[in-house]
């Protein structure tokens, strides 16, 4: 799975997690928590969904590396290999 | 069958946490004692005599607190509506115009627009100015929701801030009668929860009232493939080293690796081993309900909610008489989005109660007292709104009916005097939600069942 893909399946799992949010013009680099309005309910949506539809866990000392779009699409790439 | 949960009652905690856990695959199950969902906020129905017509009253719910508008941010009701994944258009929310707080020597107003609530008490104690702004910025930065925290007296916070005596009181009155489970003061955490759900957010009410949270609540849940079980009860909770299950009332043994009690702390200890090991609270109420004809009584009266007092201090306590008419909740439900005018009206007013009082009278003797509260209630009305709408019919509730269809014991509304923040118990596996875990309000106890479904129900595996 290309890095694309890995980036649009968090792409749409925060669309449905927080759905008032816009996420056109998100920057990769800039933690998603200060640009959108996530709480840690949300990220423990994000996480919960990753089980759910793609069955790739993240253990909770892992959430961390959940911070920006690029550092999930990093961490999660091997994780979807 | 082994469920992955059970959760104990269908009120606006164990529908919040049955759908949290449905929604990520846990097979969970809803027991729920009465034969309709919402423990303390639910409904009935009763025939107006004259028309014969059918007409449903709320219980609890006077208002939802937490006011926001659509994707408003940081806010309790934005973040209950993410967790839940119901959009915010299908709760259809109207807003309030204002609200009064009315002691015997001042008033103020809160609206749902935090400005107005600040020029009020501005405008009511102009001496109190600065230290009131400190106050609201402090109350603002206060991180209520910290599970951790013990308890500090809120009347000693407020003490720290003002010098007037009747600021202070004419602020902690409504927070307390909308959620205290102690006697003359809270929990500064929970002060600021309600602090916060009222004066900074507001109050709305969706259309149909308390029957459109629950319809919305019980289809997510069910779409999500939860099971409910209605006139069906834990009548207690085996524990094997760990929770094992419950068994029902109707006898059956249902076995769970996780149980969620909503009963209330005292009431879930009772079911392990028949033992009171936990406090139980001593705040009970009595309301009655007036069904007018018409609703035109509304174009002389702006506010929703009346917190009245008939003198300058606060008695916030189980009466020692059977019901306390110096101080009274005076709601108007139909008193949102002012425009509609069409079909009855409702007014209701809620007295402080006491419990013993209430149960041990006679069938004959509970009837008049009733009816005596209830017109004593109908000359305060009369008084507050300045007009006279014809009744078409009368009820009232008492600590006896809350105990009925509640289970919880004494009749207490706002639970036991213990509570549990984090959910956790003696009993490893058993956790309790809903009003003793701590979180108040209609919304409150919907995020008190979101929160402990994810932190005992799903970040644990």
């Amino acid at each position: 799975m290309s890095e694309q893909d890995v980036k649009q399946i968090v792409l749409d799992i925060i669309a449905d997690v927080a759905p008032d949010e816009d996420l056109g013009d998100l920057d990769g680099g800039v933690s998603l928590r200060d640009q959108l309005d996530l709480d840690s309910m949300d990220f423990l949506d994000i996480v919960m969904e990753l089980r759910k539809r793609h069955k790739v866990e993240v253990p909770s000392e892992d959430y961390p590396q959940l911070a920006t779009l690029n550092s999930c699409v990093e961490y999660l790439s091997p994780k979807f290999a | 069958m082994k469920y992955d949960a059970i959760v104990i009652g269908a009120g606006m905690s164990g529908l919040a946490a049955g759908i949290r856990l449905a929604m990520f695959d846990k097979k969970v199950v809803i027991l729920e004692k009465h034969s309709i969902s919402g423990g303390l906020n639910s409904y009935y129905q009763r025939r107006i005599p004259s028309t014969k017509e059918l007409f449903k009253f709320d219980v609890g719910l006077h208002a939802l607190t937490n006011f926001a508008k659509k994707g408003e941010r940081g806010r309790p009701f934005t973040k209950l509506l993410k967790q839940l994944r119901i959009p915010y258009e299908e709760f259809n929310l109207k807003e309030q115009t204002t609200s009064k707080v009315q002691f015997s020597s001042a008033s103020f107003r809160f609206s749902n627009e935090v400005d107005y609530f600040i020029s009020q008490i501005e405008e009511t104690f102009p001496s109190e100015r600065d230290s009131f702004h400190s106050f609201h910025q402090m109350t603002m930065e206060y991180n209520e929701t910290d599970l951790s925290a013990g308890y500090v007296s809120a009347r000693a916070v407020l003490d720290q801030y003002f010098k007037e005596e009747l600021l202070k009181e004419m602020l902690i009155a409504p927070l307390l009668i909308y959620g205290s489970a102690w006697e003359h003061d809270m929990d500064f955490s929970q002060f600021v929860i309600m602090y916060k759900a009222l004066y900074v957010e507001g109050f709305s009410r969706p259309e149909g009232g308390v029957r459109t949270i629950l319809n919305l609540l019980e289809s997510r849940y069910k779409e999500l493939g939860g099971e409910i079980r209605y006139r069906t009860g834990a009548s207690s909770i085996e524990v094997d080293k760990k929770v094992s299950g419950v068994t029902t009332t109707k006898g059956e043994f249902i076995a769970a690796d996780k149980v969620f009690s909503s009963m209330g702390l005292p009431e879930t200890m009772q079911a392990i081993d028949g033992e009171f090991s936990a406090p139980v609270g001593k705040l009970s109420f009595c309301e009655s309900l007036f069904i007018t004809e018409n609703k035109s009584f509304l174009d002389n009266i702006e506010d929703t909610i009346i917190f009245y007092n008939d003198s300058d201090k606060y008695l916030y306590r189980k009466p020692e008489s059977i019901y306390d008419s110096s101080s009274a909740v005076f709601c108007l439900p139909d008193n949102y989005e002012r425009k509609q005018r069409e079909g009855h009206g409702t007014i209701r007013v809620t007295y402080m109660a006491n419990f013993d009082h209430w149960v041990s009278k006679e069938e004959e003797v509970y009837k008049k007292l009733k009816n005596k509260m209830s017109e004593e209630a109908w000359e305060l009305s009369k008084r507050l709104m300045q007009s006279e709408p014809t009744i078409l019919l009368k009820d009232v509730f008492t600590p006896r009916t809350v105990k009925k269809y509640t289970g919880h014991i004494e009749g207490t509304v706002y639970g036991s005097t213990q509570k549990n923040k984090d959910g956790r118990t003696s009993v490893d596996g058993l956790y309790v939600m809903g009003t003793d875990q701590g979180f108040l309000g209609i919304v409150g106890s919907m995020l008190s069942g979101i929160s402990m479904a994810n932190l005992h129900g799903l970040m644990e595996g």
